[in-house]
């Protein structure tokens, strides 16, 4: 991985800069049966295609955000601030 | 032998230069080459083939083949033929017993036919098992190249420089030079690169030359790493341009690989740049113009050429090379036969496609040309030149030609016409698997020389269109380089306290923890410092733990939210321990937590922790949404642990504040000045004893080190705090604990409270306070006076059931004592387990709660 991101302060950076979190889970509700938390814990979607996903800018502002991201081509389509309660699930 | 000068040539014959070859003393000018010198002097003998040691000469003369490598000054797989000359250097030949001109393993050339073709090791050597080690040992010495100096790996300072273009225009031929210029006209940032040394220097108004330097590849973003040797530019550039030209290729034909078999460029650079006569007479066998050419250039410098063979007019059934002590003697073409001492042999030009294959074009082959080129280019990557197939003449050589001797398809590797037909007819019948099985284009020229030749003949042999068969994945680096180069140098930034040179003064043993420099001990004698601790006074500096203030409306929630503990109750000036859990329930850090104000709490980590845990809270709340602020003052603060009975009287003396027993309390937090320092303490039982965490701007930090030393405490280093801390059964998160633990199985279910609505980790603690757990992180003590190995088994019934995580000898205990994960049946308090130390196994009883002072009154008192 070698691609630019831009960061929604900083500008496009080279990505060792940045920290990846994954994609975008959903956190489940309260009392999750046994699978429905380990889904949650441990099972990704791992997509060959755009996924949203999370980064923070560790070496630079250390902002968090969303990027939606090609995941075959490392192309990132769009990096959105995260809103919590509207776009920033768990 | 020198010609006459001549224009144009590159040396300069005022300035001789010379240096060892193989153990001779060869001269040469500035401006050769180590190669061109050694060549000019008579050498001809520069490498031995990996499988068979035939004896090698030079092949392309352009840096592209593996004839020449050698070791030169101790770096091995050098290209003498690119690699200018230098004063006093030592050359020497690689994988070689005795010497470059006569060489022991060359008998496999001769007995070697029927042990030696391709898949035979696979096959042959796999039986008996045992026996591998004595074949590896034998075959690694006897096939290979140059041998890693063991020692060198820091004799060389490596360094990685991060650049920006416009544009980027690889290679620095007439087309590459062009695309510069006219990109320079438009504006600066316009670098070239090119791997000709002889480029240095050049001057090209507007673009910025580095030469000798290689593209090693093209990635996203425009990402370009680019070799120069001992430093790594990882070039980011907005437009890139492939300008690296066409490799001439060799003709498949027995005999191809002798020495004085040649191609033309390489002919042409000896006599053109370096003034040589390469040769006496010589026959020129081309299947395109680029051959011919050579022709006059030899003529003109005074080789007779009684034959030039144009293979687009005739077409041999038998073309063979014979000659004698591994050089070419004469040509064989359908049973005539040429004296020669230089046969140059050229199969056309392929186009170096290969950094547009990685960076993602596709690669077709055109068989109007007979070679492939690079078509639908990715975005932001165009080539001009020869790399296009532009300029390039119809080829069609014989795929490999008839005759009697070995044949080469690939000269790096070794592999004949023979090799390359075996593995057809043993089933390898897709491109990939037969280039892995015979290992066809893996050597040193990855492919440039014998990619097209074994398409070719494969193409033949299987009956199926080159362009059915397509091409072997193009993979970065596109040149050997240095894996120096890549790892870089080693920089290994160290944190250092405010009060770091107090303890270097002091006579500390420094040692890494983490990302730190910290103090192991001040003395010979750890044990003197844990008595200091237990008996008077000790001082640790533990600036290196993580410290945040957390504050806003809902500081609170946030961290009720973060915690499996429970905030919302604790009082303003109260401190409480917790620990983070993930919400796979594992455990992550811990630290205390005070509460400043209201709305203002003040965190610490573990020392390791500080970023990541920083990280973490602002995670969660990027998707919760409190309003809370989150601030690292880990560098800011520094912070000292005074600890032992006389820390009351000691902290007394040196505030105006009062720290008696009754205004403050264990867990009390009150910001206090000391020595003239406004201080946050902290009052917790880090070590066990009445103790005070100091927590005070850094700056200040040797200056209040020194007031409290002065005060009579013995500072102390990290051993002794393992000691006093292992003493109170104190876990440390990292090393008692792992990925895997979680707060009931590390002996900690008083912790979460799952009666709050939602906490990182609730779901899955509430799962695992169903259900029993497997092991369980115990204290034992044991019998004997010996000190088992962190790491250490315990063992059950003969099996390996759990592990030592902490082991120390404790004087005040009286015992070695330390700390086990055990299988939940052997917990239970004074249960006995075994545990091996040094090949024995040794009783030790399972002890709960503190090894020391138990109900914990001294650090209450
Ligand atoms: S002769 Fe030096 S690389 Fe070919
Ligand atoms: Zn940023």
């Amino acid at each position: 991985m070698s691609f630019l991101l831009s960061c929604p302060f900083c500008g496009p950076r080279p990505v060792d800069e940045y920290a990846y979190f994954g994609e975008v889970t959903k956190r489940p509700g309260p009392s999750p049966t046994l699978r429905e938390l380990t889904d949650y814990v441990y099972f990704r979607d791992n997509v060959a295609g755009v996924q949203r996903e999370w980064w923070q800018h560790r070496s630079g502002c250390g902002e968090w955000f969303l990027a939606e991201r090609d995941t075959r081509t490392n192309e990132v389509l769009e990096v959105i601030l995260p809103e919590p309660g509207r776009n920033s699930p768990a | 032998m020198r010609l006459e000068p001549r224009s144009g040539e590159r040396i300069d014959r005022s300035k001789p230069v010379s240096f060892s070859f193989a153990g001779w003393k060869v001269a040469g000018f500035e401006g050769d080459t180590l190669g061109s010198a050694a060549f000019a002097a008579g050498k001809r003998v520069f490498s031995r083939s990996f499988k068979y040691h035939r004896p090698r000469g030079l092949l392309c003369c352009s840096g592209h083949c593996p004839n020449c490598l050698m070791t030169v000054d101790g770096v091995p797989n050098v290209r003498v033929c690119t690699e200018p000359i230098r004063e006093g250097a030592v050359v020497e030949g690689q994988n070689v017993r005795w010497s470059l001109d006569f060489d022991f393993m060359s008998v496999t050339d001769k007995v070697g036919g029927p042990f030696t073709p391709v898949g035979f090791y696979y096959r042959t050597f796999i039986r008996p098992r045992r026996l591998w080690p004595f074949y590896e040992k034998f075959l690694r010495s006897a096939a290979g190249l140059g041998e890693l100096d063991e020692h060198a790996g820091y004799s060389r300072r490596y360094d990685t420089e991060h650049r920006k273009a416009r544009v980027l225009v690889v290679g620095g031929g007439p087309a590459g030079r062009a695309a510069a210029l006219a990109a320079a006209a438009s504006g600066d940032g316009v670098v070239l690169v090119d791997e000709d040394a002889s480029l240095n220097g050049m001057q090209l108004d507007g673009v910025e030359v580095l030469a000798p330097a290689r593209a090693l590849g093209i990635w996203e973003g425009g990402l370009v790493p680019v070799d120069a040797g001992t430093v790594l530019y990882r070039f980011r550039a907005a437009r890139i341009i492939v300008a690296t030209g066409a490799i001439e290729q060799p003709l498949v034909f027995p005999g191809n690989d002798l020495i004085g078999v040649m191609l033309p460029g390489g002919v042409r650079r000896l006599v053109n740049d370096f003034s040589i006569k390469p040769g006496n007479r010589a026959i020129v066998v081309a299947a395109d113009d680029e051959g011919f050419e050579v022709a006059d250039d030899l003529s003109e410098a005074g080789v007779a050429v009684p034959r030039v063979i144009d293979l687009r007019e005739t077409r041999p059934r038998e073309l063979v090379a014979q000659g004698g002590k591994g050089r070419v003697r004469r040509l064989v073409v359908d049973g005539e036969s040429f004296d020669c001492d230089l046969l140059v042999a050229s199969g056309g030009r392929q186009p170096a496609y290969s950094l547009l294959a990685q960076a993602g074009a596709r690669i077709e082959f055109d068989s109007e040309l007979g070679v492939f080129v690079p078509t639908e280019l990715p975005s932001g990557v165009e080539a001009v030149g020869s790399v296009t197939g532009d300029g390039l003449g119809k080829v069609d050589p014989e795929p490999a030609y008839g005759g009697k001797g070995k044949c080469f398809v690939c000269v790096c590797e070794d592999v004949t016409t023979k090799d390359m037909k075996r593995a057809i007819a043993e089933g390898f019948d897709s491109i990939e698997l037969a280039k892995r099985y015979t290992t066809t284009t893996m050597g040193p020229c990855q492919g440039k020389l014998c990619h097209l030749p074994s398409i070719r003949l494969y193409s033949k042999e299987t009956r199926v269109y080159e362009a059915a068969i397509g091409t072997t994945t193009a993979r970065p680096p596109w040149a050997p380089v240095e894996l120096g180069l890549l790892a870089g140098r080693e920089l290994t930034p160290a944190r250092r306290t405010s009060m770091h040179w107090s303890h270097a003064e002091a006579g500390a043993t420094i040692q890494w923890a983490g990302p730190w420099k910290r103090p192991y001990a001040y003395g010979e004698k750890p044990e003197d410092e844990v008595r200091a601790v237990h008996e008077s006074l000790g001082v640790i500096d533990v600036s290196t733990l993580g410290k945040l203030f957390v504050e806003g409306p809902e500081a609170v929630a946030l961290l009720e939210r973060l915690y499996p503990n429970r905030f919302g109750d604790m009082k303003s000036g109260r401190i409480r321990y917790g620990v983070l859990t993930s919400d796979a329930g594992r455990i992550m850090d811990d630290g205390t937590i005070a509460r400043l104000a209201d709305d203002l709490y003040y965190v610490t980590t573990t020392s390791t922790g500080a970023d990541a845990v920083t990280a973490w809270f602002e995670w969660w709340n990027a998707v919760w949404g409190y309003e809370a602020e989150i601030v690292n003052v880990t560098g800011a603060i520094a912070a000292v642990n005074l600890a032992g009975p006389q820390s009351r009287d000691a902290l007394q003396r040196l505030t105006e504040a009062d720290v008696s027993a009754e205004a403050f309390k264990y867990l009390d937090a009150q910001e206090i000045d000391v020595a003239g320092v406004p201080t946050l303490a902290l009052r917790i039982g880090f070590v066990g004893e009445l103790g005070y965490e100091l927590h005070f701007p850094s700056p200040a930090g040797e200056y209040l080190w020194g007031q409290l030393v002065a005060e009579g405490a013995r500072p102390f280093g990290l051993e002794p705090q393992r000691i006093l801390r292992l003493e109170k059964g104190h876990v440390i998160v990292g090393q008692d604990t792992d990925s895997e633990s979680n707060l009931y199985s590390a002996g900690m279910s008083w912790l979460p409270k799952l009666d709050k609505d939602d906490f990182v980790g609730k779901y899955a603690l509430e799962h695992f306070a169903e259900r029993e757990e497997k092991e369980r992180l115990v204290g034992f003590t044991m019998e004997e006076d010996v000190l088992p190995a962190e790491g250490a088994q315990i063992v059950v019934e003969g099996f390996p059931a759990g592990r030592v995580t902490s082991a120390r000898r404790s004087e005040a205990v009286g015992s070695v004592i330390g700390l086990a994960w055990v299988p939940t049946d052997r917990a239970k308090n004074g249960t006995r387990v075994e545990i091996r130390v040094d090949r024995l196994l040794r009783g030790a009883r399972v002890t709960h709660g503190a090894f020391f002072d138990s109900a914990g009154q001294r650090m209450r008192s």
